[in-house]
């Protein structure tokens, strides 16, 4: 199976501030991986930049491109680059804010990315809109109301729709659950499980919540000071982690 | 040093070493396994015999994986050949788990939320079983093992310590994986269920799967077992 993403030594410096340093790793089709860590430790300027949101200061982010296969992203032309976050990827917000257009309806925030992959016939974009708000357990009814009139849990859940509907093969999310009540979090996470297993989509997942990790995560990523400190499968690293820090995060929270 | 097997070996444990270092306890240093060596042919039911903290929950979860070993490594069965699953790649240790090597954990430790029928059929629907299938065979054991079918659709969190160990069983052993470890499978569970999983077990031998079991119950382990391996505790002077 072919790799579908290749970090290598990937650094990402704020002026003197190191962001993340020397990050390398694999990701095959339908790998999910887990970035976990101390707040501070680098894990959404990595995400940001695994995800060309951020050019690095150094290293490379190559992907696996349908026609050219492994591609260094900042080799792409801007417009080439656009257009792979907008359909071969998808990025999940922790805000929804950030991740929806909030003057546009519901069914228009699924639909747009439906036509940047060159749907333009609006009843099946429509189906196809009635289609995912369903399947992330929004009621169609409100398929033509404004995002803003949403709850958080249900923006969550569009921001996800809107994401999934162009069939991504790779997905990025930094903490999707934070912010939620407890039990939204919980119906958002057998959601996102639930999904990305049956899709067989691969996944880059940003939280500080184990339990999350646990459930979601194939392979885990334990981030300090910038620094991966340790990876391995999920399982693994949580049952038997090695390095200290990782053993203080691991004992700092309630058995999962 | 490169050991060779025949084929009918499903598990090999060469050189086995493995000690905990807790760094918030000072770094305090727990050798546990200490160069352990053994093979496992199909078939055949090795029950590890030792002390209570000898290190048997530790080499099992070592073969499984779950624990990261010094030194030495296990090889297991998978697609025809011995891999080993000590150095793969985290997505080769979940492939080998889904289709070789099943683990009934000491304590049912499942993804919440969701119905234990659901649950059982699970492991059969990611290899591809389909649907209609799955449901009847996880049906059937879950009936063998007296789980009431009215509990079927709730999800197993609430029920007794003796019922989740029941679906703890049956999850894995509705798949005929080559090979299995059962961490005292029969703890909380009274004579008539005991007997059941006797039963399984010795079904699961019989149709040539390699056992690693932990079973304190001397009738279960004198009806299951066909080996011993016992367990001792690590030098800790010579560590
Ligand atoms: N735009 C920026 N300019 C300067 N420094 C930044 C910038 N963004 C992040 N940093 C710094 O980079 C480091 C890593 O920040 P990052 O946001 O990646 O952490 P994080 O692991 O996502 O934390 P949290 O869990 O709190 O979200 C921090 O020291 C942060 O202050
Ligand atoms: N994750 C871990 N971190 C640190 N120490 C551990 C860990 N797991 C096991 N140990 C230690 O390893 C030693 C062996 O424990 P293990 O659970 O393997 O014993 P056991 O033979 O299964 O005992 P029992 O019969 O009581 O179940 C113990 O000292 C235990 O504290
Ligand atoms: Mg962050
Ligand atoms: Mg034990």
């Amino acid at each position: 199976m072919n790799k579908l993403l290749q970090v290598h030594d990937l650094t990402k410096t704020y002026g003197a501030r190191t962001g993340c340093a020397n990050v390398s790793f694999d990701l095959y089709p339908g790998e999910v991986l887990g970035i976990v860590g101390e707040s501070g430790s680098g894990k959404t300027t990595l995400l940001r930049c695994l995800s060309a949101q951020l050019e690095p200061s150094a290293g490379t982010v190559a992907y696996d491109m349908r026609v050219k296969g492994l591609t260094d992203i900042w080799s792409l032309s801007e417009p080439e680059r656009r257009m792979l976050t907008r359909t071969d990827w998808g990025i999940v917000h922790q805000n929804a804010r950030d991740g929806l257009r909030m003057e546009v309806s519901a069914g228009a925030n699924v639909g747009e990315r439906l036509m940047a992959v060159g749907a333009r016939h609006y009843g099946n974009i429509r189906t196809e809109a009635e289609d995912w708000l369903t399947k992330v357990e929004i009621d169609t009814g409100r398929i033509d109301d404004l995002p803003a009139s949403f709850s958080g849990g249900m923006q969550q859940r569009l921001q996800i729709a809107r994401n999934l509907v162009t069939q991504p093969r790779l997905v990025f999310m930094d903490e999707p659950t934070s912010g939620l009540d407890v039990s939204v979090q919980a119906r958002l996470l057998d959601l996102i499980r639930t999904l990305v297993s049956r899709l067989g989509i691969a996944c880059v997942i940003v939280t500080h919540d184990l339990g999350v990790v646990r459930l979601l995560a194939h392979r885990l990523m334990v981030m300090r000071r910038g620094q991966v400190v340790e990876q391995g499968l999920t399982d693994q690293v949580l049952d038997d982690p090695q390095h200290a820090y990782t053993q203080l995060l691991v004992s700092s929270i309630l058995p999962v | 040093m490169t050991m060779t097997y025949d084929d009918t070996v499903m598990i090999a444990v060469e050189a086995l070493t493995k000690s905990f270092t807790l760094h918030l306890q000072g770094a305090t240093h727990i050798p546990v396994l200490g160069r352990m060596d053994f093979a496992l042919s199909a078939g055949e039911c090795a029950v590890l015999d030792g002390p209570s903290g000898a290190g048997k929950s530790t080499l099992m979860r070592c073969i499984y994986a779950n624990y990261l070993p010094q030194q030495g490594r296990v090889l297991i069965r998978h697609d025809g050949a011995l891999a080993d699953i000590t150095h793969a790649e985290p997505r080769t240790i979940l492939d080998i788990r889904r289709r070789s090597l099943g683990y009934v954990s000491q304590f049912l430790r499942v993804i919440p939320r969701i119905p234990t029928l659901q649950l059982v059929m699970e492991p059969l629907l990611t290899l591809g079983v389909a649907e209609e299938e799955a449901r009847t065979r996880a049906a059937t054991l879950l009936a063998r093992l007296r789980i009431p079918e009215r509990m079927w659709h709730l999800p197993p969190g609430t029920f007794s310590g003796g019922e989740q160990q029941r679906v703890n069983i049956a999850r894995v052993l509705v798949v005929d994986y080559p090979v299995l470890l059962l961490d005292e499978p029969t703890a909380s569970l009274d004579a008539d269920n005991r007997q059941t999983v006797v039963e399984l077990v010795t079904e699961a031998c019989a149709r040539g799967a390699a056992i690693v079991g932990i079973f304190h119950d001397a009738l279960v382990r004198d009806a299951v077992a066909t080996r011993v391996i016992s367990v001792t505790p690590h030098d800790r002077a010579a560590a």
